[in-house]
């Protein structure tokens, strides 16, 4: 069977890299923009996965850390969204542009 | 613990004591006695330097100690005195008594004044007696950091702006110390045996002159800002007539000193290769200071203005009569610094004293007080005719041993920087006697002066505490020149074994 | 040490002690008290004056022929270096034996003057001590064994002459003239102080007297050292004594920095008496003598200006003198030439043989000491009466004043030169002297004499005789006797002094000399001073309308010397408008803005800069990331051109 090549793997990772970046970047959504992190935390775990397959196809370390890097996503994201609900309360909106107290 | 220690040790103690006590009162009694202890101790240790000079011991420093602070950078808290330090230690002890005095009546903060007028005090004495490089940088710098809050807290008018730049500059005048000395540390382990902050071990080595060059400019400079050489000079006519009469006293009679000492004892006697090479460009800058000082304090209305730029102009004949590298001369420069330390704290506790009554300190919105306030207006003439180098008084000693230092100098463009130093003592009278002519004589203007009242006790005593220290000077020059005049002998003859190497 | 120097310890201690008593005890002294202690203390310094001259003349100063001279005390008061120091002492020699007895003498009738000038005055007590303070100056600066010593007894005696003008302090004219005087004095002074660094730097002393014998031996190498540097053509030793002149010059208002002393009669009258017409404004004469062997033997030439400027100033200021009409100024002018008299007289002079201007000036400062106090004293009279110093207000007083009325008539006969009174000694000397010396001079001192008799008895006739301006033939003196006590006494002096044989007690050289004396040589200038006063008689006996006539027809030149040639002007020009304006000004805005703005500019770099990066912590949390990113990709980027 022939196999998918890596560097197709690669493409779509990074793809879904900067899609990530990007919706980083422009939203203005707290929620969005926490999405747009999954997203790159995905595309690593796909990295990880892509390259334990193809390089290293006997040993397990990349599963492992895709595993990881999800928990500590889940967790993330836990607490991600506590700080947005947090702000919520106290600026009454999640754009990230009113919440630039952070500054000088 | 020995005898020396006991000078940073009473302010310490003194610092301490205001901290704890509770009134004001107390703060204010405890603060006066301290300072005058410092001042009765000031004046045993000269009488006793004095009688071990005569009892033939002789060294460079007296009653040396040192005691180990941080080995691995060589840093030693090592003590000593000599003539040139006693005499600045005795200045520093009159000033102290006298600032203290005047500000009896200080009602804001009262604690943390006190504290930091005697903190700062502990730093010019710590100054003053140590012979370790890194322990006088140390000293130098507390004694920079209260005049900030002094000023920045107790000060008038536009004080943020005036404590901030004096604070800056003054702290960027330390840097290039700092740079400089930390540079002597290095080439003394490059150049001796081993790096060290000893002045006295570093007075042995012989660095190159390259080296020597770039560290003489440095150490000079920084310590010129201190002396408010030109064109370094701009703090200090804000920094005094915002601050506090105090800190004014303070700022204007012991730390511009620091600044002149440092410039002779560290610039000069450690890089004297460099300094018979470059002080020329010191001395271009002295005379600029001292006329130009001049002529700027001639067209000021602000009292506290005036005094203060004709500090600059007489802190010029202190870098004069240093660069000018003669041994008169550098008695002379030394004789200066006290003198007027002296008499320019007297000179801004009177115009305290004026503003603190009439609450102006414009010449000529002043005028005539001298009908209402005879005692404070005859004191400012008679610092006024001090001022303007009047036989007599502390300024004509210090001036003309200057003059004629210099004069000593054969080259003939020194012979017209003298001139030119000589010439100021006429712009001086000017401006001193338009002063005198606008605020103190003539008739009264202000129907609301008519109301001032004389000096109160506490002023009178600083007064006379003042007064009595300039004519000390001027009366019984001898004294002071017996002080002064072996310890300058010293650092000529360092001096002049380099010239004599060199042709 | 034997009483005669104790005693001249004495002469110089008991003023300043009067000073310090009367200064620091002022307020718990009564005022009646006050004068009689300052008085009492100045009579006993006269005494004792007398008693030094007498021994210093007839008993011990005379040695193997001359008039040697003796150093009564001396001591280290501050040292410079191996060389030079300042000595502190006192000489007796035959000038400042007998600067003590004028200097004693006068001030002595001015204090007794003034316990009735000054009564009623709110600051009295400061008055003696000013007077005292003054005193033990002018004695201190007479017996200097050291220039430097000279020097600060100059200096002292230019701050209590200060404080005298500006005694009444209230009157912005008094302010104003004490300053003048002050402060161009003290411009003179800085002349002063660079000749005698100068001096110091070649000759390797201070003390006068090592001094004059270094700069006086021939092959000395002192001499010699000097003579290598030269600039316009005078020798550098001519230069620095020529800047010691010029500290002569100020105190003695010679032409051009006579300016102060007119204005200076805003102080007290008795004051003027004493200090502006007796003691200290022939210190720059005295200044002269004292350096006179060097002047003489080293540097002819720089004794040739002095000669020069002192005929000027006396011609210029007789011409101006006779223009005004404040009584106090006219005398004031009278003071300017008559102390260019002695200044010429010793620019004519030379050495040894030829000295005898030397004497001529010392005889006439002597002399003059005593007339033009008691002109002073006797004008001081006059406007107590009146109550003001302008001709315009007097006139036929010689009725209210009588005692006033004859001292002054002998003060002016003596001033005018007319025998025998002891004007006409003096001036018959001088004018002998530059009879020999240089004509040119010589003719300007004969016609400034004939100028002197008549602006004297223009004076003279103006107040006590012409047309009384209110009939009042009460007598204003009857109870001011200590007045008239000082008056009659000064008179004496004018009408006797010129009587003592002056040349052999001082000469240049300590030899005793004969004045010459020729009855065919002084018929021309008595003559002329007799053609002045009768001049003045046709002009100013009466009313009269000649005076008027006169100045119409010479308005322009009239006009000139009454504003005083518009030296004040220039003067005023060059402090206000050039010093004030153009360095003064400028410097104090180039300090505020080009060096403080250099500073504030450093600060404000600072902060621009800061401003400008300070956005970049925007606060949002994208553009963070974007840098972030921004970061991560350059340092990829770098690891993969590293490693490729």
């Amino acid at each position: 069977m022939e196999q998918v090549p890596l560097t197709h793997v690669l493409i779509l990772s990074s793809t879904l890299f900067f899609l990530g970046i990007y919706g980083f970047f422009s939203r203005r959504n707290l929620i969005t923009m926490l999405m747009s992190i999954e997203l790159i935390l995905n595309s690593i775990n796909i990295n990880f996965v892509a390259f334990n397959k193809y390089l290293y196809p006997h040993q397990l370390e990349g599963v492992f850390f895709t595993l990881f890097i999800i928990t500590v996503a889940a967790a993330e994201v836990s607490l991600s969204i506590a700080i947005i609900i947090n702000l919520f309360r106290r600026f009454n909106t999640i754009d990230i542009e009113d919440t630039n107290t952070l500054k000088f | 613990m020995d005898t020396l220690s006991l000078l940073i040790l009473i302010p310490l103690v003194t610092a301490l004591g205001v901290l704890v006590s509770k009134k004001d009162q107390t703060i204010k009694l405890v603060a006066l006695a301290g300072s005058i202890l410092q001042l009765g101790f000031s004046v045993w240790l000269t009488l006793f330097y004095v009688g071990l000079r005569n009892a033939g011991i002789s060294g460079m420093f007296l009653m040396q100690n040192s005691i180990e602070w941080f080995a691995p950078l060589h840093i030693y808290f090592r003590s000593g005195v000599d003539g040139i330090s006693l005499s600045m230690i005795l200045l520093t002890a009159f000033v102290v008594v006298g600032g203290i005095l005047v500000s009896w009546r200080i009602e804001k903060q009262v604690k943390e004044f006190f504290f930091l007028l005697i903190f700062l005090s502990l730093g010019a004495y710590g100054f003053f007696i140590s012979t370790d490089l890194f322990m006088m940088f140390f000293f130098l710098e507390i004694a920079v950091i209260p005049k900030y809050l002094l000023i920045g807290i107790w000060g008038s008018g536009k004080k943020d702006y005036s404590a901030m730049k004096l604070a800056l500059m003054l702290m960027g005048g330390s840097a290039l110390v700092f740079l400089g000395i930390v540079g002597m540390y290095y080439a003394a382990g490059v150049y001796g045996s081993a790096p060290t902050w000893d002045l006295q071990a570093l007075s042995q080595i012989k660095l190159p002159i390259e080296i020597q060059r770039v560290l003489y400019i440095l150490i000079f400079t920084g310590f010129g800002i201190f002396t408010a050489m030109f064109p370094f000079h701009t703090w200090a006519p804000d920094g005094h007539s915002s601050a506090p009469t105090a800190a004014s006293m303070f700022l204007a009679g012991i730390s511009m000193k620091l600044g002149g000492y440092g410039c002779l004892r560290v610039a000069t006697y450690l890089l004297p290769d460099a300094a018979q090479e470059l002080s020329w460009i010191f001395i271009i800058l002295a005379s600029i200071a001292i006329i130009y000082g001049a002529f700027a304090t001639m067209m000021q209305k602000d009292l506290k203005y005036m005094n203060a730029y004709s500090s600059v102009s007489h802190c010029g004949f202190v870098i004069l009569g240093i660069a000018m590298l003669t041994k008169t001369a550098i008695t002379g420069a030394v004789i200066q610094m006290v003198s007027h330390g002296v008499m320019t704290a007297l000179f801004f506790a009177t115009i305290g004293m004026i503003y603190d009554r009439a609450h102006t300190r414009q010449a000529d919105e002043l005028g005539g007080v001298l009908k209402q306030i005879p005692f404070i207006g005859t004191t400012f003439i008679i610092v006024g005719l001090c001022s303007l180098g009047l036989p007599g008084f502390s300024g004509f000693v210090s001036e003309m041993t200057v003059f004629v230092g210099s004069w000593e100098h054969p080259g003939v463009w020194y012979k017209v920087a003298t001139i030119l130093a000589c010439a100021s003592i006429v712009v001086t009278a000017v401006y001193i006697l338009r002063a005198v002519g606008l605020a103190i004589w003539g008739t009264i203007k202000n129907k609301e002066f008519e109301q001032l009242k004389d000096a109160r006790w506490n002023e009178r005593l600083a007064t006379v505490l003042l007064v009595v220290g300039i004519l000390i000077i001027g009366l019984c020059p001898f004294w002071i020149t017996k002080l002064v005049d072996s310890d300058s002998l010293i650092i000529f003859n360092k001096l002049i074994s380099v010239a004599s190497l060199a042709h | 040490m034997s009483s005669y120097d104790l005693s001249s310890i004495l002469i110089v201690l008991l003023p300043i002690v009067s000073f310090v008593t009367l200064s620091v005890f002022g307020k718990r002294i009564k005022p009646s008290i006050s004068g009689v202690l300052g008085t009492m203390s100045l009579a006993i310094t006269l005494v004792l004056a007398l008693y030094v001259a007498y021994g210093y003349f007839f008993d011990f100063g005379m040695q193997a022929g001359a008039h040697v001279k003796h150093i009564a005390l001396q001591f280290q008061w501050l040292k410079f270096n191996e060389n030079l120091s300042i000595d502190l002492g006192i000489v007796l020699d035959p000038i400042s034996v007998m600067m003590l007895v004028v200097i004693t003498a006068v001030s002595t009738m001015v204090h007794l003057y003034s316990i009735n000038y000054m009564h009623g005055e709110e600051r009295f007590t400061m008055y003696y001590a000013y007077l005292s303070l003054f005193t033990f100056s002018m004695l201190g600066l007479v017996v200097a064994v050291n220039i430097f010593q000279m020097y600060i007894f100059w200096e002292l005696v230019g701050v209590s002459s200060f404080l005298l003008i500006g005694y009444y302090y209230t009157k912005p004219s008094a302010i104003a003239a004490a300053k003048k005087a002050f402060i161009v004095t003290r411009f003179a002074d800085l002349g002063f102080l660079i000749g005698i660094l100068m001096l110091s730097y070649g000759a390797k002393t201070l003390d006068f007297f090592t001094l004059i014998e270094r700069l006086t031996q021939p092959n000395s190498v002192y001499l010699a050292s000097f003579a290598g540097s030269s600039f316009l053509g005078l020798s550098a030793l001519s230069w620095a004594l020529l800047l010691v002149f010029t500290g002569g010059a100020g105190k003695s208002a010679m032409f051009p920095l006579h300016i102060w002393l007119p204005d200076a009669m805003e102080g007290p009258t008795p004051v003027s008496a004493l200090i502006h017409a007796a003691t200290m404004v022939v210190a720059g004469v005295f200044l002269v003598g004292r350096l006179f062997p060097i002047f003489a033997i080293s540097a002819p030439d720089a004794l040739h200006i002095v000669g020069y400027i002192g005929g000027f100033t006396a011609l210029f200021a007789a011409i101006i003198a006779c223009t005004q009409t404040d009584i106090k100024r006219v005398l004031a002018y009278s003071t300017i030439s008559q102390i260019a008299f002695m200044m010429f007289a010793l620019g004519v002079s030379g050495w040894g043989e030829e000295s005898e201007g030397f004497t001529a000036s010392m005889f006439h400062l002597f002399t003059h000491a005593f007339f033009k106090a008691l002109l002073f004293l006797g004008a001081g009279a006059v406007i107590h009466a009146v109550h003001s110093n302008e001709m315009e207000d007097m006139g036929g007083l010689r009725k209210a004043l009588p005692i006033t009325h004859i001292t002054f008539l002998l003060a002016c006969l003596a001033i005018a030169g007319v025998p025998p009174f002891a004007g006409f000694f003096s001036k018959e000397a001088i004018l002998s002297a530059a009879f020999h010396g240089n004509s040119l001079i010589f003719y300007v001192g004969l016609f400034t004499s004939c100028l002197t008799a008549f602006y004297m008895f223009r004076l003279y006739f103006r107040i006590f005789w012409y047309n009384p301006v209110k009939e009042d033939h009460h007598n204003h003196e009857g109870h001011t006797w200590p007045m008239n006590i000082a008056l009659i006494i000064l008179a004496f002096g004018a009408v006797f002094a010129g009587l003592i044989p002056f040349g052999h007690f001082v000469s240049a050289d300590g030899k005793p000399i004969e004045l010459p004396f020729h009855l065919t040589f002084s018929i021309a200038p008595v003559l002329l001073g007799i053609a002045g006063i009768l001049l003045a008689y046709v002009m100013y006996g009466e009313k009269n309308e000649m005076p008027d006539k006169l100045t119409a027809s010479i308005s322009g030149l009239y006009r000139a010397a009454y504003r005083k040639f518009y030296i004040d002007e220039v003067y005023l020009f060059v402090t206000k408008k050039v010093l004030f304006n153009l360095v003064g000004r400028p410097a104090a805005w180039f300090d505020r803005n080009v060096v403080d703005g250099m500073i504030n500019g450093y600060a404000s770099i600072t902060t621009m800069s800061s401003e400008s990066i300070k956005p970049m912590q925007s606060g949002r949390l994208q553009s963070y990331t974007m840098f972030f990113l921004g970061g991560v990709l350059l340092v990829a980027a770098l690891l993969v051109i590293k490693f490729m």
